[in-house]
């Protein structure tokens, strides 16, 4: 049995490392420094830490100001508020500007819960890659979170990452070396290909196994930097297997599925599916049930592969 | 609004004593010029604004025109800046968060020398470094980009809350709109920099009464203005914002206020200098045609 952490839980505890290592990391929160674990960070750093009350507009602002003083600053709340509440002060104050400002949404997608529909951030990958310069990464799992934070953190220019609420499996164990732009090859194989992120991941994972004791043998691609997007290893993968199924936690449209669309139809065109939210809002309920109602499951993926290699060899 | 006389406790504190708390800072090498000089710079920077919105035939002429001596009084005075180093880590910040009144600032900083003021007439031109609102990546000297209203006191408050954790002493200017202020943002901003005790920072507000639609108290009204900002727990000081005087020793009583920031509320006009412009919410973003020019030319002589 993997272990199973919450990439929000690993995020509070790399920025707390960041933080000791280096003076210039400061850490922005919208009253949600408990859930997005960014208290870690305030109890040590007290004086490196604003919360800026529920004022998302105002903390990607005076985020801005800092990277525009040479800060690193992480500014944090649920995904569905950074992007979604202060969309336009990302675009102005962050992207337009190119200021070094690392943006991080817990709690994105469906698997949230129970909170609902309001709660449930299914468009913020849509609206946040639309934003020229500006890096998108959505992790596996806590160990690639970890990574992912010093990567952002070490890099500079604005950053998104995206990550969840829940407790997930981990995919990989401590040696493992996130490298920015570059997707991860789970597993070869020569059928199909599925190009997962986040917590479609594990789900992809777990889908590619079930399918090879059926016969049918999936690459798994995990695209943690999401943009920009590994365009070399999406057109190997359409060459290679001749199949494409992108699972994402987020809507079909302009996530994921959208962006490996747009580069296959330029490069290498190959039968497609997509597992992802189909163009409508989900509703209260468990993580788990809420994955299995919309779609979002390793089962999802299976029946996607068998559709996409049957469409590939018809 | 009334614009109420200056407070006469300005007294109290002296320029004297101003010039004693600053004169440790290393030194800037920003012009420091006498009133009158100060007002032919101000024809200059209105002459500017007209022509260069005039030959790129777009822009807004009344929000430039309502702020010059807001700018002059900053750049020619107050602010410690190096238009040799526009990057300089110890200078003042001047924030402009109502981006729309780019040419104003535009031909401020090349009335400073960052760059040539004969730059000023690629305004708004293919491939010219003079964008239609700022843009902080292209023009030296320019801090933020602006264009979406509301924005700049947060962006300012950051910068000021960053010169705190490295025990530097610059002090951050934010000039924003009366209009802007119908933004939320604003107010999130305001209340959190009394939070945080931002007293490096100043906001002024360049209150010419109008927005594009008309006059604020029709379209929004923003009264009790005043009384808004003291009680998001601001130090308030309301002067004529064309009084170059006033406006200096406004500055720089701010300077002296301790563990709250300070915003100037500085009454102006609308379209100042400029007959046909003045109070009229027209020309907030309308350029004036070649006719038009050469009379407001004329009026700037």
């Amino acid at each position: 049995m993997p272990q199973m952490i919450s990439t929000r839980e690993a995020y509070g505890k790399a920025l707390l490392e960041l933080g000791r290592e280096n003076p210039d990391v400061v850490v922005l929160d919208a009253d949600l420094s408990k859930s997005t674990m960014t208290h870690f960070f305030g109890s040590e750093f007290p004086d490196r830490f604003f919360d800026c009350g529920i004022a998302e507009q105002n903390m990607v602002g005076i985020a801005a100001g800092f990277a525009a003083s040479g800060k690193i600053p992480f500014a944090s709340t649920f995904a569905v508020f950074v992007p979604g509440r202060c969309f336009d002060q990302i675009r102005m104050s962050v992207a337009l500007s190119r200021l070094n400002v690392k943006l991080v949404g817990t709690h994105s997608g469906i698997s949230v819960g129970e909170d609902g529909t309001s709660h449930q951030s299914i468009e913020d990958l849509a609206l946040i890659g639309s934003l020229p310069g500006l890096t998108v990464i959505v992790p596996a799992d806590a160990v690639e979170t970890t990574q992912a934070v010093r990567a952002a953190a070490s890099t500079h220019g604005p950053f998104y990452i995206r990550l969840c609420r829940p407790r997930t499996p981990s995919v990989y164990d401590q040696d493992y070396r996130f490298t920015l732009g570059k997707a991860v090859t789970m597993s070869q194989g020569r059928d199909a290909t599925i190009i997962a992120i986040g917590i479609m991941v594990p789900a992809a994972i777990e889908a590619a196994e079930n399918l090879k004791r059926e016969g049918i043998d999936c690459r798994v691609l995990n695209m943690s930097t999401l943009k920009p997007i590994d365009e070399d290893a999406i057109i190997k993968a359409a060459t290679d297997t001749g199949a494409i199924v992108t699972a994402e936690d987020h809507l079909k449209h302009g996530g994921l599925g959208s962006q490996v669309a747009q580069v296959i139809a330029g490069h290498h065109p190959v039968p497609m599916e997509f597992v992802a939210i189909k163009d409508t809002y989900a509703q209260s309920g468990k993580g788990p049930e809420l994955l299995q109602r919309y779609g979002l499951t390793a089962g999802d993926i299976e029946q996607a592969v068998k559709t996409v290699v049957k469409r590939k060899n018809g | 609004m009334s614009l109420p006389e200056i407070d006469d406790s300005s007294s109290k504190t002296s320029a004297d004593n101003v010039k004693a708390e600053v004169s440790s800072l290393p030194a800037a090498e920003a012009k420091s010029l006498t009133i009158k000089e100060m007002r032919e710079v101000a024809k200059r920077l209105r002459r500017h604004i007209i022509s260069m919105i005039g030959k790129a035939g777009s822009g807004h002429p009344g929000g430039s025109l309502s702020s010059v001596e807001i700018a002059t009084s900053l750049y020619f005075k107050v602010l410690r800046h190096k238009p040799s180093d526009p990057q300089w880590p110890d200078r003042d910040r001047f924030i402009l968060s109502k981006g729309h009144a780019a040419p104003l600032l535009y031909a401020t900083l090349a009335e400073c020398g960052y760059f040539p003021t004969d730059e000023l007439l690629t305004l708004r031109q293919m491939d010219s470094h003079l964008q239609g609102h700022t843009d902080r990546t292209l023009t030296p000297g320019v801090e933020m980009t602006a264009g979406a209203l509301g924005q700049g006191l947060s962006f300012a408050i950051g910068i000021a809350l960053a010169a705190r954790l490295n025990s530097q002493k610059h002090r951050v200017y934010v000039l924003m709109g009366d209009g802007e202020c119908d933004e939320g943002q604003v107010w999130e901003a305001a209340m959190s920099a009394a939070h945080y005790k931002t007293d490096n920072l100043v906001a002024i507000v360049d209150n010419n009464g109008l927005q594009i639609d008309g006059w604020n108290c029709d379209v929004m009204n923003l009264d009790p203005f005043t009384e808004k900002w003291q009680a998001f727990g601001w130090n308030v000081i309301e002067v004529d914002g064309h009084d170059l005087t006033r406006l200096i020793d406004a500055l720089n009583r701010a300077k002296l206020v301790k563990g709250q920031p300070t915003v100037i509320i500085a009454h102006t006009i609308k379209g100042k200098g400029v007959s046909f412009m003045e109070n009229n919410a027209d020309f907030h973003g309308k350029a004036p045609n070649a006719e038009e020019v050469e009379i407001a030319l004329k009026e700037l002589e």
